[in-house]
């Protein structure tokens, strides 16, 4: 029982770093109808950003903990907003009045570019990190066995919940939000209406790619070593975890999310460790058979 | 009629110009992973190439002729070795010291047997390079079955009755020394609790690590390399596993140290008597030294496969690498800065000395 529950805490982590990565492709798929694939890669971007601030930081003298997370996080956030933008800008928009493939296939070049400028730029080998964040708490102690959980997977659990909320209050409740879903339903009806267009495009691109850069630290943080490869496996997840929520669902990327990762650390608990991704995706084929559009997507009606 | 002669004798003239500018100097080569996961040991192989390459040079060449390095990139991806080392072949290199990882040594090899190409490896240790190898296999390190036998013997001999888990990433490498390991440690009386495949490259191994806990594990052996290894040592440390750490060659690089942190210490590996303090290495030591480059795990190897290499050349007198296989099979030992080397008849060392080392405050040292 014990084992189970400490294993219930590490699929928990893992499942909700999966959600903060899946949040940002769910985020673009919504307004555009768009897969981002450069997101896994600005999201690697965020993470070394975040560990050349650490590094900064300590050699400045800032070493009180709170103050040093929210000031890497506020750096990383603002580099990768740039990156959002600027990959949108020159990615994206020139494609957008042509055919549906055309933006995927340079989402992709991106995608390649980004991860070869940092392997130049930043060199190959991995780049670890002392840990910042230390200790946690013993839930439950047995003789040989103690449940325990850290305050890095507190941080990313609470992280997680609240930029859902967060994201969700902002699609829902904003001036923003409400142009972002005129823009999903209908472009030139929005524009008509006096809604720029580019604009609204390019502050979601700006938002998603800050919300890399809060997953990239997380990240960071809690596995202490990077490099410039991490974007595509863990992109591939959190892309994984997109569809099977249901893509354009923000609380659906959060479940896609959760779910992968109870899958893998469960099917590893108990049956063989390296059949995990087997496992995931059966699931994942299996519930797209039956819910084609995911666990929380809505049906598209196919406009002609 | 006689346009045609004209273009078959320029052609000729060609061939001519280009032989004789091949004939100026000697392309080799060193290939492994450049880039990728296992970076630390392409960096290390390329240092020792290019100091060999460059002393080499400084002493006249072999057969007067001046080497020219070429540096492969396979990335320890089998398939991008097997067209490294089509590429490497069709730019007429004539030695290859290299690969690193088992796992692309042995399909590359298949490439240089045809084409003619000789092969040193400095570090792949999977039985199969050089017991499926053709005629232009050898390798200046020892075999994971030496290496299995020592670390199998060891587990059994220091940890009786102890609960071990024996852990592999399924490569090449990583397979075949955890199952030499199991076998020779079942063979003196310790069974293991745990036999498990973990999925290289990712960076979550909780849920691993919690299974090593309830099963109340107390010693872990790694067939597998350093990033994996380090990252499950770490993560064990957090969920306070405090099994002894037990690796191979592939945790011999500064790299697992900054991986782990403090919770690498105590890990033990094992590795040949560490060839910086050979007195035959001294004078090549304090050369990379000067420049600043410690020549920590397979520097030194790599560099003593060129070395060796070229006086196989000059013993036999031309480059022609079937001949100098040749040499190099009959003509031990071989004077390098690992120390006198011969090779037997399928291009292993004859005497390897695999010895545990155990990491103690961000460096290694034999025990």
């Amino acid at each position: 029982m014990d084992y189970a529950l400490q294993q219930l805490v590490n699929g928990l982590t893992l499942g909700m770093i999966y959600g903060l990565i899946a949040l940002g492709y769910t985020m673009v798929y919504g307004i555009i109808g768009m897969i981002n694939f450069a997101h896994g890669d600005v999201f690697m971007i965020g993470a070394f950003v975040s560990l050349i601030s650490f590094l900064l930081l300590g050699a400045g003298g800032i070493t009180a903990v709170p103050i040093a997370l929210v000031l890497v996080l506020a750096i990383a956030m603002c580099f990768t907003a740039l990156y959002g933008f600027a990959v949108e800008r020159i990615a994206y928009r020139p494609l957008r009045g042509s055919f549906r493939l055309a933006p995927l296939i340079s989402a992709i070049g991106m995608s390649i570019f980004l991860q070869n400028f940092v392997q130049v730029s930043q060199g190959a080998r991995v780049k670890p990190l002392e840990p910042v964040v230390r200790g946690g708490f013993v839930l439950h102690q047995e003789a040989s066995f103690s449940v325990s959980i850290s305050i890095m997977q507190i941080i990313i659990i609470l992280t997680t919940l609240v930029v859902l909320a967060v994201f969700t209050l902002v699609v829902s409740r904003t001036p923003l939000g409400r142009a972002m879903r005129a823009c999903e339903q209908d472009q030139r009806m929005a524009k008509l209406l006096g809604i720029d267009v580019d604009r609204t495009i390019s502050l979601t691109f700006v938002l998603g790619a800050a919300l890399a850069a809060v997953a990239g630290m997380m990240y960071l943080l809690y596995y202490g070593v990077i490099d410039f490869f991490i974007g595509f496996v863990a992109g591939v997840k959190a892309f994984t975890a997109a569809v099977l929520g249901g893509i354009g669902s923000l609380p659906g990327a959060v479940l896609g999310g959760l779910l992968i990762g109870l899958i893998e650390t469960f099917w590893s608990a108990y049956f063989s460790v390296q059949y995990k991704d087997v496992a995931a995706f059966s699931i994942l084929v299996l519930t797209l058979v039956f819910m084609p559009s995911g666990l929380l997507g809505r049906n598209d009606v196919e406009k002609v | 009629m006689f346009r045609r002669t004209l273009v078959a004798a320029a052609a000729a003239g060609a061939l001519v110009a280009g032989s004789g500018l091949a004939q100026a100097q000697i392309r080799i080569a060193t290939a492994g992973p450049m880039t990728g996961q296992y970076a630390a040991f392409g960096a290390q192989m390329r240092a020792g190439a290019e100091q060999a390459v460059a002393d080499i040079n400084a002493a006249g060449g072999v057969l007067g002729q001046q080497l020219v390095l070429e540096i492969g990139d396979d990335a320890c991806d089998p398939r991008q070795a097997v067209s490294v080392a089509n590429s490497l072949a069709s730019r007429r290199v004539q030695f290859v010291a290299g690969h690193f990882c088992s796992g692309s040594s042995i399909p590359a090899s298949k490439v240089y047997a045809e084409e003619g190409v000789l092969q040193i490896s400095p570090a792949s240790t999977n039985p199969r390079f050089t017991d499926e190898g053709g005629w232009n296999t050898f390798r200046v390190c020892g075999r994971d079955d030496q290496q299995g036998l020592i670390a199998g013997q060891f587990i059994a001999k220091s940890f009786p009755g102890q609960r071990v888990a024996i852990l592999h990433d399924n490569s090449a490498y990583g397979k075949g020394l955890a199952d030499e390991v199991k076998k020779n440690m079942n063979a003196s009386g310790l069974q293991e609790t745990m036999y498990q495949a973990y999925v290289a490259g990712e960076r979550d191994y909780s849920a691993l690590v919690s299974r090593l806990k309830q099963a109340n594990i107390q010693v872990v052996y790694f067939g597998g390399y350093h990033t994996e290894a380090g990252l499950i040592v770490r993560q064990m440390r957090e969920q306070a596993v405090n099994a002894v750490a037990i690796g191979a060659d592939a945790l011999v690089t500064n790299e697992y140290w900054q991986i782990t942190g403090g919770a690498g210490e105590g890990t033990l590996m094992t590795f040949a008597s560490d060839p910086r303090n050979r007195p035959t290495a001294a004078e090549v030591v304090a050369k990379f030294r000067a420049k600043n480059i410690d020549p920590e795990g397979y520097v030194l190897y790599t560099y003593a496969a060129i070395q060796i290499w070229a006086d196989a050349v000059r013993k036999t007198g031309a480059t022609n690498p079937q001949r100098v296989a040749a040499t190099l099979k009959s003509g031990g030992p071989w004077q390098s800065v690992l120390g006198p080397i011969t090779f037997d008849g399928k291009g292993d060392v004859t005497v390897p000395d695999y010895v545990f080392y155990v990491w103690r405050n961000g460096t290694y040292r034999e025990m």
